[in-house]
């Protein structure tokens, strides 16, 4: 027994690698026990710890690009963990999330009178979830983040303790989001029953080397179906996005903000990574698969998105339809053996950056003008008007609208470009032009908001007022848009050398 | 190309005529709140300074060279080949030159009501974005320009507009982004397929289209893809349906640029892009485009003989009018080509005019409807004898500048269309039949109690049509300098045609 202990012997870990995580976790502890402990604090302190947490992690986060980009990506952790360009610049993407984020709701709770510390404590816990995510190597630590990072957006969900809105959308979340969690468990299984392994690059090892044998590959087949469905319901992909709209327009809107981009992010670039580094060898297999999703994908959240009169579930079924946006991405780098996965995996790691900061940045314009509501609804009619009292903000929301629609000179129209730019060059045409069928579509869905904002008469007018902190949030967000949507070339030139995932 | 480019390095004249409205819009839009009384004026400097730019480029464009002048051409986005890359030649030429005097009449000519600040902050953006269109030579950089000049105008018949101006700016938005959707596939197919003979990835247009040799088949649907966008744009049968609410709601304004220079953007495309780009695809997709073609001159025309609403009248005219530019467009002879180049500057002349007319008309009796106008020649002579001019020159009345398009057009289409052109020339008498019905019923007879107090032109006014009146009439005797310039770059468009198709 003895003799046994003493042969363990852990894995080396190279603790700067992992240093967002711990800065995270560190930021999130402190929320948690000293904001127990202590009576409650000023005013926007707890989300301004929040804020400056995500800062360093995002810090630190480009420090380890620096080190990638010298000295190669690598696995850590005894190849549970990947450190490659991907992962950290979808780490970035999340830890901006979390900074926008946690601006937005210390405005937001102020407004509710209800400032707490365990919403930004939540916010980095469900950071650590997505980090891990996206960097994991390994079916099983993929599972660990997808559930950290689940758990803490089922409560973030419920957080609104005085609308029972609110915890119904907590409740559906869980209960749907569990049923995920056990089809993506049992594929993880059935996957490790037909290769030995759960590490995403010993899986294509195996998968590779008994390429010549006749092979039976039902058992993989299935586990891999049964993954795809869990990642199907998390990143709400058609037909297992019914939960959407509910939970999106239940939940508190900074909450929302965060689900649809750092939650929506982790899960596909996590999904992302194991077809791409574990499956690449079965590609013929999952390629349509990914073909049929995405484009019902695109077609129900975008025609779908039409009829709705809340401008949160518009904004849902929005992000539905971005989803099989980036999954188009995916379907071109199926049609690419590895490693080469070529300009779908960077066009995916572009649309979800800007696809993080376009969405977050529209919800901090919903949640200040359902605030400012009478009885914060965020109904359409709460935006009409919107264009006479404050054509700041009004300018802000179109130029976000716009960019989701795909309009040029804006980030959205770069993310969509680049990924029709992938399906097109592997000659994936029909879904090119589905994908951008959809998006004139959708585009109806952003003009109706525009038409309220700008060319409808307010019938009860009231002045927005946008507080500071979600003033810099929305401020970011659309300088990013624009900044990228007519200089892209600064962060295509980051992600030039992005498709080398770590592999040893 | 290295002597113009020197030349640029001097003075960027083309640039400047994209970014010059740029900042007078970024101008109007701060201004806006602080200094109302500054807005007209801001929006009239930097309109009448593009004017000028314009008019200088008219002065300083070599008469008899067919390639492109004053190009500009510095890099974008490196990873993905795309430049900013500006240049101007026969074809585009009097396109930029509408462009830049239709704006500051516009401007000058027309007050928006309300609003003034957004009004012509969104116009001069419009301004930015034609003007881009029309010297793009690369095709993401025309992509860009081509999407954005939607969003101004979706503002400007949005905002300004009449009382379906909703729907109607919405329908416009929709249809032409439909339209590009599938253009942006083809140009990303086109740089795509065009990589394997250039060996690298480049948007420049004149480097695919010289060095790209693409398959049949791959041509023909990268052809369509961009013609569904132009034929939208234009419109041509069947895509036309956005375009009489848009004509109809927008305020008069947006009417006269959108038939003066947007439209406009379908017919260049199509020269520019389409015939350059992929000539075999389009010698093959000719005969559908004729019959579309045709059928537009006939419906636009037929319809527009049964409007009860005048400013509807004229946006069918339109649907008319640019059949025949295309179908001279196709034609792809000389003659014909060269026509339908004179023709898109002509029709922006005189519809832009046609809708002037029509807004001052709506000015002082508040209505549009033909039969409550009545007799409006004998309480106000002038302004009848601005329309007649104005509406002779949209009849193509020889002497006029109508004439020497439709003129050039028909004759030039005659050899690769026979029966087409037949059928089409039947559209010139019933053009002749819409208007003139029209203008019998406006303006002659006894005008009854609502229309015996018609305001005469004001001086304001007059000044306005003035100008379009001098350009309908001197490029309808003398059009020789209008066409020496258009012709070379014409001819060397067949020929490029030809050398690739035989």
């Amino acid at each position: 027994m003895n003799d046994q202990i003493s042969e363990f012997a852990g894995p080396t870990i190279d603790w700067f690698s992992v240093s967002p995580l711990l800065v995270l976790l560190f930021g999130a502890l402190l929320l948690l026990l000293v904001g127990s402990l202590t009576p409650q604090w000023r005013r926007g302190w707890y989300g301004l710890v929040s804020a400056v947490t995500a800062s360093a992690a995002i810090v630190l986060s480009i420090f380890l690009w620096r080190d990638i980009s010298s000295s190669g990506p690598k696995l850590l952790v005894g190849g549970a963990l990947a450190l490659d360009h991907f992962a950290v610049l979808a780490s970035i993407a999340i830890c901006a999330a979390v900074l926008l984020v946690s601006l937005v709701t210390s405005d937001y709770l102020a407004g509710e009178k209800s400032d707490m510390p365990e919403i930004y404590a939540l916010y980095l816990t469900a950071a650590i979830g997505g980090v891990v995510m996206v960097a994991a190597n390994d079916l099983i630590v993929l599972f660990l983040g997808l559930e950290t990072l689940s758990l803490s957006l089922y409560l973030l969900a419920a957080s609104n303790r005085k609308r029972a809105e609110s915890q119904e959308a907590g409740l559906k979340y869980f209960i749907l989001g569990g049923f995920a969690s056990a089809f993506f468990l049992y594929g993880v299984a059935l996957t490790y029953g037909a290769t030995g392994t759960t590490r995403l690059v010993d899986i294509n090892l195996a998968l590779n080397s008994y390429i010549t044998v006749p092979r039976n590959d039902t058992l993989l087949l299935v586990g891999v179906g049964l993954m795809l469905v869990g990642f199907g319901f998390k990143v709400s992909l058609v037909p297992f996005q019914a939960w959407t709209p509910d939970v999106y327009q239940g939940s508190p809107t900074p909450v929302t903000a965060f689900m649809a981009s750092a939650g929506k992010v982790a899960a596909l670039v996590a999904l992302v990574r194991v077809f791409v580094t574990a499956f690449p060898s079965r590609a013929d297999d999952w390629g349509p698969a990914i073909f049929v999703l995405s484009a019902l994908t695109l077609i129900v959240g975008s025609v779908v998105a039409v009829v709705q009169t809340d401008v949160k579930r518009m904004l849902a079924y929005s992000s539905i339809s971005h989803a099989g946006f980036i999954l188009v991405g995916l379907e071109a780098s199926s049609h690419r053996s590895s490693p080469d996965v070529g300009d779908g995996l960077t066009a995916i790691a572009v649309y979800v950056v800007l696809y993080a900061a376009l969405v977050v940045g529209t919800f901090s314009v919903v949640t200040v003008v359902a605030q400012s509501s009478t009885d914060g609804a965020t109904s359409l009619d709460a935006f009409k008007g919107i264009g006479k009292s404050n054509p700041v903000l009004a300018l802000a929301l179109t130029v976000l609208l716009l960019a989701q629609a795909g309009v040029p000179l804006t980030s959205g129209f770069v993310a969509k470009f680049g990924v029709v730019q992938a399906a097109v060059s592997v000659g994936s045409y029909k879904l090119a032009v589905i994908a951008m069928i959809c998006a004139v579509i959708a585009a109806f869905v952003y003009l109706r908001i525009m038409v309220s904002m700008w060319l409808s008469d307010a019938t009860n007018p009231v002045s927005v007022k946008v507080p500071l902190f979600s003033t810099i949030a929305i401020a970011i967000a659309v300088s990013v848009t624009l900044v990228i949507g007519v200089l892209p070339s600064l962060l295509l030139d980051l992600t030039s050398n992005l498709t080398q995932l770590a592999s040893k | 190309m290295i002597a113009a480019n020197l030349e640029v390095l001097s003075f960027p004249i083309l640039t400047l005529l994209v970014v010059m409205p740029v900042i007078g819009s970024v101008v109007v839009a701060l201004l806006g709140s602080s200094r109302p009384e500054w807005i007209k004026l801001a929006a009239l400097i930097s309109s009448v300074s593009t004017a000028a730019l314009s008019l200088w480029l008219l002065a300083a464009f070599k008469s008899g060279e067919a390639g492109f002048q004053f190009v500009s051409q510095h890099l974008w986005i490196s990873q993905w080949g795309i430049s900013w890359h500006l240049g101007v030649d026969g074809i585009s030429l009097f396109l930029i030159v509408l462009t830049g005097i239709l704006f500051p009449l516009v401007i000058v000519g027309i007050d928006p009501h309300h609003n003034e600040t957004s009004y012509f902050a969104w116009m001069l953006l419009l301004q930015a974005g034609v003007m881009g269109s029309f010297l793009s030579l690369d095709l993401f950089l025309f992509f860009v320009m081509f999407e954005i000049v939607l969003v101004p105008m979706y503002f400007l018949i949005g905002g300004w507009g009449y009382d379906q101006r909703v729907y109607a700016a919405t329908k416009f938005f929709l249809y032409t982004m439909a339209g590009s959707a599938f253009m942006l596939v083809g140009i990303i197919a086109t740089v795509a397929l065009a990589q394997r003979d250039l060996g690298v990835v480049t948007f420049d247009l004149v480097k695919i289209a010289e060095g790209a040799k693409f398959s049949t088949n791959a041509a023909r649907w990268l052809f369509l893809s961009f013609a569904i966008a132009f034929a939208v744009k234009v419109p041509l049968f069947p895509f036309h349906t956005w375009l009489p609410d848009a004509h109809t709601q927008a305020p008069t304004g947006g009417s006269v640029i959108l038939a003066g220079v947007l439209l406009k953007m379908g017919t260049y495309g199509f020269l520019r892009f389409g015939v350059y780009l992929f000539p075999q695809a389009a010698m093959w997709a000719r005969p559908a485009i004729f019959t579309l073609a045709v059928i537009g001159i006939i419906y636009g025309a037929i319809a527009a003989t049964m409007q009860h609403d005048l400013k509807r009248l004229v946006a069918y005219s339109s649907v008319a009018h640019l059949g025949f530019i295309v179908l001279g467009t196709f034609a792809l002879s000389s003659q014909a080509v060269t026509g339908a180049v004179m023709q898109m500057v002509n029709h922006g002349v005189s519809t832009g005019a046609l809708f002037l007319l029509v807004g001052m008309i709506y000015e002082r009796r508040h209505t549009r409807e033909i039969s409550e106008l009545r007799g409006i020649q004998h309480v106000a002579p002038i302004f009848a004898g601005v329309f007649t001019v104005v509406m002779l020159s949209s009849v193509g009345l020889p002497g006029l500048n109508g004439f020497v398009g439709e003129f050039l057009i028909l004759i030039g289409s005659f050899g690769p269309a026979r029966w087409w052109t037949v059928v089409a020339t039947v559209g010139v008498i019933l053009a002749a039949l819409y208007l003139l019905w029209a203008y019998q019923r406006v303006f002659h007879g006894e005008p009854d109690e609502a229309n015996s107090t018609f305001k005469e032109i004001t001086v304001r006014e007059g000044l306005l049509m003035s100008v379009f009146v001098a350009i309908i009439v001197v490029s309808g005797i003398y059009p020789k300098p209008i066409l020496d310039r258009i012709e070379p770059s014409v001819a060397a468009l067949i020929e490029h045609v030809e050398g690739q198709t035989k």
